[in-house]
């Protein structure tokens, strides 16, 4: 018995248990339902063993929605507690671990799959290659980050959550304060996602740069290709930051070590550093790929080529080495001094620039332009204005002397919420219907679509703008509770109604997604959007090959030239294809992760060693398996053109 | 239509905020450091608004003359790669207005880090400030005072806090005084501010340090220096001594109600000040001058 209390939750509540009911009543129905419809086959082979960067992509993107809702719930009780004065519906403990966890699941584990969910899917079909460059490692990716994934989610059942906040500051997080096992899921599961990112940022990099179809130059590339580039040059040079950063925490916590300490010749101020040399750059990581979505639908709406290709792609290259010298300003108040500061300020409202170029840019793709406002047009037409009240307050904040007075209070949180909602959030559910009819081979409803789109930007409005309000008025973020004095209680209702309005929203997308899935045609054809970049230029449903031949480019809109000017986009003749093998390493690698991540955070060292023995054996058996994967033959090839519709 | 009721919620939430019924906290300033500041905030406030406008401005142009059903069917949008003009002048317009608020943010900062304009013919009063968690201690050591989780200031000097933490980050923020910064418990770090008016204040942590943190805040009063020397008098003769045994029960992870004691816990629990000065060997006269004070101190402790 002794050995299970470690498992136990330190601060129970009626509502953590009727989360473990229901977990587990929704496992057993997951593998019930499995079995009665003989679906174990169909997934293993299907799904668990893919390689297909299509299926890798919609399985992130599956698993981003999931943990929207996880961290939206999250994000609905914060707001819950704090509409009212001295609230009791939470205490301090239990609302700690839930902005902790709020803030990890929507940026590591909601955004960063949406992103790279989306760049799977799209960077091959854009570039015109059949699969990413190591089709295996994408594989092992995906896995890594949702055994990371897993892992945290199930702290709050499972030993308590962590409870120091998304930036996990020492030595708050080191064991004198933290004293549950919260922490050790944030730096384990994280450090496991971490290395899927971080494999997933070489991996594209490589694609992008080797992969792209003959007469593709680099500045014919398709903007979100461009922004998906610039990523994971970002990724590389910044994921290895918090790798280093997690394990020091790691061993801190878990064997005496003080890097972070306040004591023994450690530095707490080490921690905040680090966090932030990944944690700036991370947020451009999130934007830009955002950015790039937001161009292709501005530009495929507007009918209209992307005003100023060259400057757009100047600003994201800008974008990214200044993503690297701004960190300082999320701590302008530890007292590095005036000059520090200064040089920090500069750099960091420098930003604006790039940023504003790309507002301009897309402003001027409207010029003369035939604009179409379907549901992603909408997402992006509700962007610009929204993002634009969220990225000057940016620049308020890049004041550091007056940051003295915004750091930590709401102002600051209703900035970030304000951009990276409309900046990511709103790319993100474009992107989910512009491309959903090439994922699923239909579209989306467009009214439902439109209606949830105005409900979620009022909805942004409403929740976040009177929180600028209340931070000037001095409510300091994080906290659970607040007197009836402070007057802070009206600004925190209007919040509440912002909140419920984007859970309203949030679920009519699900509901469309019901909707269309019962009522939609699937008549749509392979380019139902009239597009412009060569992702459209492929079957619905695309064959696992993607393109019988391969696509030759002249321009950055070849496929927009190959519909207006009667171009060939395919000059080729079919031969047959080289297609990597499924496998089912990348999968059980991930088992074996979770393992190791949960031996690790309860310190279980046996089965820790057994699941590293685990994890080299994997690699091992994985560096000398024979498999030159498989040739699709010309006829099987023709057969299944012929089937979708014949040769483009 | 719902475009135009989606920019008039956004310009009545900003209209609040610059005509707000009762002034809010932060641009109250009680103080010349919270003025600066204020006055910061609310320039870049207007300056930013009109940003905001010429983009909701060129946004519904762009959408209102553009529309699909507002053009002929058979209209095909033109090619336009860019225009080097235009760029120019989209660059242009944005640098000069971030050239602006650096000039304005660099002036400020020096301003913030330093004895504010008008106090400088008096010595600053040091305060120690020092959180546990989840109280503040303020020594005073010139007066050999210290209290717990209040504050008591003169309106005639600057303020010099000498911030440090027992326990996790903290951050120290008197908002209609001035901005805050972080309390540590490796270094010292300085927070130069002053009070123009007599006054009460809220005065709080603002950096998450775990369960209590929310309660974690200290009353202010400012007052005449006579009033504050009247306080200072009553204190030595009403408060008991502070004692180690005493500062180590205070430290204990909790909440307590304001207390009062004399003398300064930094006679035998001196900050954490001078570590690196030590081997540096700064010559600087401001920092050396408390190097002493803290060697001193050390040295006392140890002939206990």
């Amino acid at each position: 018995m002794e050995f299970f209390e470690r498992f136990a939750i330190p601060h129970p509540s009626p509502a953590i248990y009727a989360s473990m009911v229901a977990i587990a009543v929704v496992s057993i129905a997951i593998v019930v339902g499995l079995t009665y419809f003989k679906k174990w086959g169909y997934l293993w082979r299907e799904w668990l063993t893919t390689v297909d960067h299509k299926r890798l992509g919609i399985m992130y993107i599956i698993a981003a929605i999931l943990m929207l809702f996880r961290g939206g719930a999250d994000a609905i009780m914060m707001r819950a507690q704090l509409s009212a004065p001295e609230n009791k519906l939470l205490d301090a403990q239990h609302y700690n671990e839930i902005f902790t966890t709020h803030g990890v699941v929507m940026i590591l584990f909601m955004a960063m799959p949406f992103i790279i969910g989306f760049m799977n899917f799209v960077v091959p079909l854009q570039i015109g290659a059949r699969d990413v460059a190591f089709p295996r490692l994408n594989a092992l990716s995906f896995w890594l980050f949702f055994a990371g994934a897993m892992l945290f989610n199930i702290s709050f059942v499972v030993g308590g959550s962590p409870d120091a906040g998304w930036t996990s500051y020492f030595p708050l997080a080191d064991n004198e304060f933290s004293t549950s096992v919260g922490t050790n899921y944030y730096m384990i599961a994280i450090q496991i996602a971490g290395l899927g990112t971080l494999a997933t940022g070489i991996n594209f990099l490589t694609t992008i740069l080797k992969m792209r179809a003959p007469g593709m130059t680099l500045m014919k590339m398709p903007m979100f290709t461009w922004s998906a580039l610039i990523t994971n040059v970002i990724i590389v040079f910044a994921f290895p930051v918090l790798t280093v950063a997690l394990a020091m925490g790691t061993l801190d916590r878990l064997f005496g070590t003080h890097f972070f300490a306040s004591t023994n010749g450690g530095m707490d101020m080490l921690w905040a550093n680090l966090f932030w040399v990944w944690g700036h750059p991370e947020v451009y990581i999130l934007i830009l790929p955002a950015f790039g979505i937001y161009s292709e639908v501005i530009s495929t709406f507007a009918r209209r080529n992307l005003y100023g290709y060259k400057s757009m792609v100047a600003s994201m290259v800008i974008i990214s080495l200044l993503s690297f010298v701004v960190w300082v300003h999320h701590f302008f108040t530890m007292g590095q001094g005036a000059f520090v500061n200064s040089i920090f300020s500069i750099t960091t409202m420098a930003i604006a620039v790039p940023t504003g170029v790309k507002i301009f840019n897309w402003l001027l793709t409207l010029y003369k332009g035939k604009i179409v406002m379907t549901t992603p047009m909408l997402y992006s037409m509700l962007f610009i204005p929204l993002f634009t009240l969220g990225g000057v307050t940016g620049v308020m904040l890049g004041m550091s002397a007056a940051d003295y007075q915004y750091h930590n209070t709401m102002f600051l949180v209703a900035h970030f919420h304000m951009v990276i909602i409309p900046g990511v959030v709103f790319a993100m559910l474009a992107a989910l219907y512009y491309y959903w009819p090439k994922m699923f081979g239909f579209m989306l409803n467009d009214r439902l679509g439109k209606i949830g789109a105005w409900i979620i930007a009022i909805g942004t409005l409403v929740a976040f703008m009177p929180m600028f309000i209340s931070g000037l008025d001095g409510q300091a973020r994080r906290m659970y509770t607040y007197s009836e004095a402070s007057g802070f209680g009206i600004w925190n209702m209007i919040s509440m109604v912002g909140a419920l309005m984007l859970a309203a929203g949030f679920a009519l997308i699900v509901y469309n997604i019901y909707y269309s899935f019962r009522h939609a045609p699937r008549d749509i054809g392979s380019d139902p959007w009239d597009a412009r970049t060569l992702e459209w230029a492929t079957h619905t449903p695309i064959p696992e090959y993607n393109f019988a031949t391969m696509p030759k480019i002249d321009t950055y809109e070849t496929f927009w030239d190959s519909k207006k000017k009667g171009t060939t986009l395919f000059p080729d003749k079919i031969e047959k294809i080289h297609m990597p093998n499924n496998s089912g390493i990348p999968f059980i690698m991930g088992i074996i992760f979770f393992l190791w991540g949960f031996s690790f955070v309860f310190a279980m060292w046996i089965p820790l060693i057994i699941c590293t023995l685990g994890i080299f054996a994997c690699m091992a058996y994985q560096s000398f398996e024979n498999d030159h994967g498989r040739y699709i033959s010309i006829e099987e090839i023709e057969e299944t053109e012929k089937e979708l519709g014949g040769k483009r | 239509m719902k475009l135009k009721r989606a920019l008039l919620l956004a310009v009545v939430a900003i209209a609040a905020v610059l005509a707000g019924c009762e002034p809010l906290t932060v641009l109250n300033p009680k103080g010349p450091q919270a003025e600066v500041q204020a006055n910061d905030i609310m320039m870049s406030i207007w300056l930013m608004s009109g940003i905001v406008i010429v983009v909701f401005a060129m946004l519904a142009y762009m959408l209102i003359k553009y529309r699909s059903s507002k053009q002929a069917k058979d209209y095909e949008p033109p090619h336009i790669e860019g225009n080097k003009w235009v760029e120019a002048v989209c660059v242009g317009i944005p640098v000069l207005i971030v050239a602006y608020l650096s000039f304005v943010s660099v002036q400020s900062n020096y301003k913030v880090e330093a004895t504010p304009p008008g106090y400088e013919d008096k010595e600053p009063l040091v305060v120690y400030a020092s959180s546990s968690n989840w109280k503040w201690h303020f020594s005073y050591p010139e007066e050999n005072i210290e209290t717990v989780n209040y504050l008591y200031i003169p309106t005639d000097r600057a303020l010099e806090f000498k911030l440090y933490s027992f326990g996790p980050i903290t951050s120290f923020w008197i908002p209609q005084l001035g901005g805050q910064k972080y309390a540590m418990a490796d270094m010292v770090t300085t927070l130069h501010l002053a009070a123009d008016h007599p006054g009460e204040f809220m005065g709080r942590n603002a950096n998450f340090s775990g369960k209590g943190f929310a309660e974690n805040t200290f009353d202010v009063t400012a007052m005449s220096p006579v009033e504050f020397e009247e306080w200072v008098d009553e204190v030595h003769q009403t408060a008991d001594p502070i004692t180690e045994e005493k500062f180590e029960e205070l430290l204990e992870p909790g909440h307590l109600g304001k207390m009062t004691f004399t003398g300064t816990h930094l006679d035998f629990s001196p900050a954490p000040e001078g570590h690196e000065h030590h081997q540096s060997n700064d010559e600087d006269s401001e920092e050396n001058h408390e190097n002493h004070d803290e060697h001193e101190g050390h040295s006392d402790h140890s002939g206990h």
